[in-house]
């Protein structure tokens, strides 16, 4: 029987083949070559996107070149969600690879009218994305740990997530985040569980209240417990073919997953334990 | 942990235990009759039934309880007849024991009681002083008594032999009656308490086992141990006052309650004297009320007075047994039992629940908080009112409040049944809490009466009583009698009251009728015991969930969460997700590239130039993925030399080994490589805080293994090896290992540590792998890998388990004689310091010494050490000529210095692959080396208990590689070293340094059928063995590798042992036929190193003992395995001078299966 570790370095090394092509509108002095490669899903964008860029930029003119930014079949890909979670819930159940535009100009029609997204297509530095990064580690751990933990960390063991993620070195990021999973046995698990729920229907960007891992009675919570709780309407009703797929990492855990085991298996580099909620495919 | 168990019994008189891992209350169904009382020990429960006889419970074991009975038949030489019965008039018995005073023949022995059975007949034993004798046993002298030898001389005028014959305890996890002396004992009992079992380890198994009769005097049982578990007389102990009951400690302590309320402590107790000597007396801890009930551990007193109070006593030690004040706790108490490790259960005074108090440490031995033990007891669900005989006898053990007082009626005179079930079955309940019948220090049935409400008990409710009830036990009181009908006249007026209670106890009422397990239906106790059971502060126990969580997490042990199917549609769907996103995409580009990776810190480094000392230097680790996409890395350690910077560097493939070195003035480390290993000098290193130097040491195995290509769990073939601090170390051997001219060097053999704390490893070529702790515990392996300080990803999760392990820690105290003053503590200015380690160099006192690491921690306090070889004298002293010289135990005219060992626990809590296999301590293992033919074919695996038992386990098979049990091999003498060859050929050491062969064990006869007797090396104890294909090593007490010659398949035992090295301290011969040693002395380029890893060269089919050693990791080994390692070298074929090849051609041919079996 596999081990539990298995599931922690199939969740790390989960890649989503990609294709990116330039926009259309962009000028270009020749045809720009699409561009293959392997997106790691708990990375973000930017991390990862470098080599798209130096492609891309050898075929334009710099004065034609403003920021980077991408683009999936009319949706404009957020910089700060990870990888997997914008393929799942925008790009599910597609032919693959995973075809991404790529965009270098601002005022194109489709960003004109949706200028708020600005702020969440641009991001000018790694340093962004780390703050954003160590932001969120520190939010889970509050409702983890009370903070604990982190707070107990050196800066260096900060550095050390963050260099793990950026670096996609496993073992190094792992090194100082097993004792982010950490718990009192006799709790049962952690204070809260940290959760996001995202759903394409929505306006909302995501769905995030306290949850614990255990009811008061002592039973353990499961992800049909927290979707019955949080979005209901995601579960099947009795008899009723299933309109929505609850989707972590790719793939659709049975609702009777514990929570707990969830959270320490199947959480983000960020610490976060990302449902997507979609529309089950028609075919 | 193992499991134990903690025993109670109910108000209606019923027996029963709750394991440590259990989560229900087993009712004891063997018991005819009901008890009043029990006290329990961890191999037995000693209990008080209504018959007021005392009845022993033995649990069953393995390990039989044999008890060898013998005798010696005495011959004297005269010329007409030769040897001959007729003895002159001043010798002994012509059948006698073995001083000769006392006659014994054959047939005068009878079995103690009807609790024993005889095994055999009697036999003449043909083994004298570790010899085999002539056929018929007997050893000869000049006259009696005098020296025997097994040889006849011409001067022999006298011979004897011994008769043997066993008997054996059958009444095994039963209540089995001790037989009463009825002369000596005219009133009944009416409590008893056991404990003692820590004053003296010898005989094994000993308790002293304390009784009140009805009178108030006290008896002491003589002579329990574990070959007499039901000892054999009782004796009565002087007293200054009337007992109501006592209490006895697993050490030294004894308390009694007085009638007039004040308590005596017993003093004088030692190891000598287990019966103690005189009473000191103790005032109750309130001035007016006075005490009713004590309860005493090893280190503690607790006390209850008649208004319920609990007190604990402060300042209760051996060297104080009365202690210095009492403190009043929280909580009103009816009962109160102290078991193992000072933890403290109670029986609640109104609830009458049984309480455990938490948080009972050796730092703070009065707890914290009383919790309630709420466990269903077996059968609660199954509850009826059938109203069958049978059955209803069964649902009044469940009904408990509500028609369970006459039960115990019922069940005490059986003819009773025909008439009282049916009776009540219909009846209403009563709120309980009324009729809880009161249990103090006098007999509980008679307070079941004078408890009751007035009227209830009279005697005209027993004419009037609806139940006619048959004829009686005359043992059975009146009293007895009056209770049952007592209560069913109270259940009839319960009818009554029903119309006018008040609302609230309606509501009850049909609570409890809808729930059967609601608050007012949980049991009623009246005694509890916890000497038996084994449980500390850490222990996790399930004893205090609500009933709803115990169902749940019962349901869940049934579908564990490896099984569960969420987690099987995990890995399924992940693995589909790998197929689906990334199988067909392999040749698209990463999009981060691997880059090299620093992780960097400072330490201090033991330089390698002299003088030999710690410097501060940084240390760094740079990770980077080699050319064919392996990782790799390098080891930096930057120092300064004479103001200049300079660094040391090692390559990370080149590691062969991390090894931890905590002490508790440095948290530190060696790494070794090739070269390091034949300089025996590694790098040391050393981290300012263990924290630190897990991190590092976790680090820098995952980067080894990594470099390596090593991960998961080891391999079968896996060689084990255990340093002398417990670590352990696994090996995965290369096909070349054993290879034949040209072996792979054993200094470049990769070790990686594996989390747990051993003494002993064996394992066999299938992957059944079983060790043993220090304190003998045997662990099997759980397939895991980790534990220990890995934690994180270098460490699987599910097969992980906590590990204890326990041991001594020894220092010596030292005198010298004078004429003036005899002998002091005032030695020669050139002795020894006069608190010492064992060499007397190092001044160690029992203040400044501390545990091994600060891993270990103290759990006991100094006590002299009896069990030191040489023996002792009544203080435990040795005495000798001189410092250093040979210690003796008893005092001559040559002995000016004399030295006594004290000893003191210390214990380990670590993590690791490994899974308990109680009950039995172990000394030595074995298991068949070779491989299996399937996976559920039984392995032959044989052990040694550290008592010397030779056991045989069944039922071990790749899946199940713990086994089921134990079957138990006769033999006259204690074992310790046991080793079982790849044909089944079993060979053993026995504590006197003989050799033995087992004859004829085969798959239809696993245990065999007769011992073998080989005489050992002349002039040498043996005391270990190692067989491996066909090869047979032993090792010496004095360092000696001997060798087996002439066994052929026809004649196993083989004829003569041959010398084959010193310097050996452990051997291990595998199925190839191969031989590892751990030697001692082993010279490197830079130091000498004690306790290495060896490995024979050039063993070959035609020249099974080798030509030379090669030497690998050391020193501080003190084990190693390699019986795993099957996998048959390829074949090289030499050049032959005729041969025109000019070079060896390898041929690739590898036969890696099984070898000769």
């Amino acid at each position: 029987m596999a081990d539990d570790k298995d599931v922690l370095r199939d969740v790390w090394f989960g890649r989503i083949p990609t294709c990116f092509t330039l926009n259309q509108d962009e000028v270009t002095e020749r045809e720009a070559e699409p561009y293959y490669l392997l997106l790691p899903r708990v990375s973000y964008l930017p991390l990862v996107t470098d080599k798209v860029k130096k492609h891309f930029l050898k075929v334009m003119k710099a004065e034609d070149v403003e920021e980077m930014w991408l683009e999936y079949e009319g949706t404009p890909l957020k910089w700060h969600y990870p990888i997997g979670v914008l393929f799942d819930l925008h790009a599910s159940n597609t032919v693959l690879p995973w075809s991404i535009t790529v965009h270098f100009k601002f005022f194109c029609p489709l960003v004109a009218k949706k200028l708020q997204y600005r702020d969440l297509l641009h991001c000018t530095s790694n340093s962004v994305i780390e703050a954003h990064f160590m932001s969120s580690i520190k939010e889970a751990d509050a409702l983890k740990h009370k903070s604990q933990v982190v707070n107990d960390m050196q800066k260096k063991d900060h550095k050390q997530l963050w260099m793990g993620l950026q670096n996609d070195k496993f073992d190094q990021f792992w090194a100082i985040n097993r004792k982010l999973m950490e718990y009192p046995t006799e709790e049962g698990g952690f204070r809260y569980i940290p959760f996001r729920i995202y759903q394409t229907m929505s306006d909302r960007p995501f769905i995030q209240k306290l949850f614990r891992p255990v009811s008061p009675e002592g039973n353990v919570h499961t992800l049909g417990d927290l979707l019955k709780e949080m979005y209901p309407a995601a579960l099947p009703n009795d008899g009723e073919q299933k309109r929505y797929q609850v989707v972590i990492h790719g793939i659709e855990p049975l609702l009777e997953t514990p929570l707990q085991w969830l959270s320490e298996h199947l959480s983000h580099p960020d610490n976060f334990l990302h449902i997507c909620v979609i529309p089950t495919p028609t075919d | 942990m193992p499991v134990s168990l903690l025993w109670a019994v109910d108000v209606y008189g019923r027996v029963y235990s709750l394991s440590t891992a259990g989560q229900q209350w087993e009712q004891c169904r063997d018991a005819q009759m009901e008890f009043k009382r029990v006290t329990a020990a961890q191999q037995c429960c000693w209990g008080i039934a209504c018959d007021n006889n005392i009845y022993l419970n033995v649990h069953a074991s393995d390990l039989p309880v044999r008890y060898q009975e013998e005798t010696y038949e005495n011959q004297r030489w005269n010329p007409v007849d030769g040897f001959s019965d007729r003895l002159l008039p001043s010798d002994r018995w012509q059948l006698s024991d073995v001083t000769g005073l006392q006659h014994q023949p054959l047939d005068n022995f009878r079995l103690p009681s009807s609790s024993w059975e005889w095994e055999g007949d009697w036999y003449v034993d043909e083994n004298f002083e570790g010899e085999p004798t002539e056929k018929e046993g007997w050893s000869y002298a000049i006259d009696f008594p005098a020296t025997y030898t097994k040889d006849k001389k011409w001067n022999s005028c006298v011979r004897r032999r011994r008769w043997l014959r066993y008997r054996r305890y059958k009444a095994m996890d039963t209540w089995a009656k001790i037989p009463s002396q009825q002369t000596t004992l005219p009133d009944p009992f009416s409590d008893i308490s056991c404990g003692g079992w820590e004053i003296n380890e010898e005989p094994r198994g000993r308790l002293s086992l304390w009784a009140v009769s009805l009178q108030g005097k006290v008896w002491f049982r003589e002579g329990i141990y574990h070959h007499n578990p039901e000892g054999s007389l009782w004796e009565e102990v002087p007293l200054p006052g009337e007992v109501v009951q006592i209490s006895c400690g697993p050490g030294d302590l004894v308390w009694a309650v007085l009638w007039e309320g004040q308590l005596i402590v017993r003093e004088g107790i030692g190891r000598d004297c287990p019966k103690g000597t005189s009473w000191a007396m103790v005032d109750s801890p309130s001035p007016d009320v006075g005490a009713t009930h004590v309860a005493v551990g090893v280190n503690v007193v607790w006390a209850l007075t008649k208004d319920n109070k609990v007190w604990f006593r402060r300042g209760v030690n051996s060297h104080n047994p009365c202690g210095s004040g009492w403190i009043s706790m929280v909580g009103e108490m009816i009962m109160i039992n102290v078991g193992l490790n000072d933890q403290v259960l109670a029986i609640g005074s109104e609830d009458r629940a049984v309480y455990f108090r938490q948080g009972v440490t050796s730092s703070e031995l009065s707890g914290k908080t009383w919790k309630v033990i709420s466990v269903p007891r077996d059968g609660d669900r199954s509850h009826s009112s059938a109203s069958s005989l049978v059955s209803d006898v069964e649902s009044d053990t469940e009904k408990g409040s509500t028609d369970g007082a006459s039960c115990i009626i019922t069940s005490s005179s059986p003819e009773s049944f025909v008439d009282a079930p049916t009776e009540h079955s219909d009846q209403p309940i009563e709120t309980p809490k009324s009729r809880i019948p009161k249990v103090t220090s006098d007999s509980f049935i008679s307070e079941l009466v004078s408890d009751r409400g007035p009227g209830k008990t009279s005697r005209e409710v027993r004419s009037a009583g609806p139940a006619s009830v048959g004829p009686l036990d005359p043992q059975w009181s009146n009293v007895d009698l009056e209770e049952a009908q007592g209560q069913q006249a109270q259940t009839g007026a319960v009818v009554d009251t029903a119309d006018t209670s008040s609302l609230s106890s309606v509501a009850t009422f049909t609570l409890a009728m809808e729930d059967p397990y609601g608050v007012d239906e949980h049991p009623m106790w009246a005694w509890v015991s916890g000497g038996g059971c084994s449980v500390d502060s850490h222990t996790q126990l399930n004893w205090f969930n609500s009933m709803v969580q115990s169902v749940q997490s019962m349901s869940l042990s049934v579908t564990p969460a490896q099984t569960a199917a969420w987690r099987k549609q995990i890995f399924e769907q992940l693995s589909e997700r790998t197929k689906r996103e990334m199988d067909n995409f392999r040749h698209y580009e990463q999009a981060i590239e691997q880059s090299v990776w620093v992780k960097k810190g400072t330490m201090q480094w033991w330089r390698d130039w002299k003088p030999h000392k710690w410097i501060d230097v940084h240390f760094a680790l740079e990770q980077f993925s080699g050319p064919e996409g392996n990782k790799d890395g390098i080891l930096f350690i930057y120092y300064n030399f004479y103001e200049e910077k300079k660094y040391l560097h090692a390559f990370v493939n080149e590691v062969t080994i991390l090894v931890p070195v905590l002490n508790d003035s440095k948290h530190s480390f060696a790494i070794y490589t090739p070269e390091r290993t034949k300089q025996r000098w590694p790098i040391r290193l050393s981290a300012a805080t263990e924290l630190e130097m897990h991190d590092w040491l976790a680090l820098l195995s995952v980067s080894c293994c990594d470099s390596r290509g090593i991960q998961g769990p080891p391999s079968k073939q896996a060689i084990w090896s255990i340093t002398c601090k417990g670590d352990i170390f696994v090996s995965e051997p290369s096909l070349s290992l054993e290879a034949m001219p040209y072996p792979t060097p054993c200094d470049q053999m990769f070790w990686r540590q594996v989390g747990g704390h051993l003494r002993v490893v064996e394992c066999n070529s299938i992957g059944i792998v079983w060790g043993i702790g220090y304190d003998h515990t045997a662990w099997v392996y759980t397939g895991g890998y980790g534990g220990g300080f890995f934690q994180g990803l270098a460490s699987s999760t599910d097969n992980i388990y906590t590990q204890v392990d326990v041991k001594n820690v020894y220092i010596y105290e030292n005198q010298r004689w004078n004429p003036v003053t005899g002998y002091t503590n005032r030695g020669l200015p050139t002795d020894r310091y006069m608190w010492s380690d064992a060499s007397g160099l190092h001044e160690c006192t029992k203040t400044n010494m501390k545990p091994p690491s600060p891993h270990w921690t103290w759990v006991s306090d100094w006590t002299i050490d009896y069990s030191v070889s040489g023996g002792t004298d009544k203080e435990g002293w040795q005495y000798a000529a001189d410092f250093p010289a040979s210690y003796h135990g008893h005092k001559t005219m040559k002995d000016f210095v004399r030295r006594r060992r004290w000893a003191r626990k210390c214990k380990l809590t670590t993590t690791g692959p490994w899974q308990e296999v109680p009950p039995i301590p172990l000394s030595d293992v074995t298991i068949l080396p070779c491989a299996a033919q399937s996976s559920v074919d039984v392995v032959p695996l044989w052990a040694i208990s550290n008592k010397g038992d030779v056991l045989c386990r069944l039922g071990v098979t790749a899946l199940t590689p713990a086994g089921s049990s134990w079957l138990h091999v006769g033999t006259d003498q204690p074992f310790k070293s046991i080793s079982i060859g790849a044909a089944s050929q079993v060979w053993a050491i026995a504590r006197d340094g003989s050799a033995f062969y087992r004859g004829s064990v085969s798959s239809q006869s696993p245990a065999g059928d007769c011992w073998y007797h080989i005489p050992s090396p002349s002039k040498q104890k043996l005391k270990q063995v190692s067989v491996g294909r066909t090869s047979v090593y032993t090792v010496d007490e004095n360092g000696n590798l001997w060798y087996r010659q002439g066994v052929t398949p026809s004649y196993p035992q083989g004829s003569s042992w041959e010398h084959i090295s010193n310097n050996v301290r452990k051997v291990s011969a595998g199925p190839l036929d191969q031989v590892w040693i751990i030697a001692d002395k082993v010279q490197g380029s830079h130091s000498l190193s004690c306790g290495t890893v060896c490995h024979r060269l050039g063993v070959q089919p035609l020249e099974p003992k080798g030509q030379s050693w090669d030497y690998g990791i050391g020193g501080g080994w003190d084990h190693i395995t390699v019986r795993g390692n099957s996998m048959e070298p390829p074949r090289v074929h030499l050049p032959s001078l005729t041969e025109r090849t000019p070079l060896p051609v390898r041929n690739t041919e590898i036969n890696s299966s099984a070898v000769g079996c």
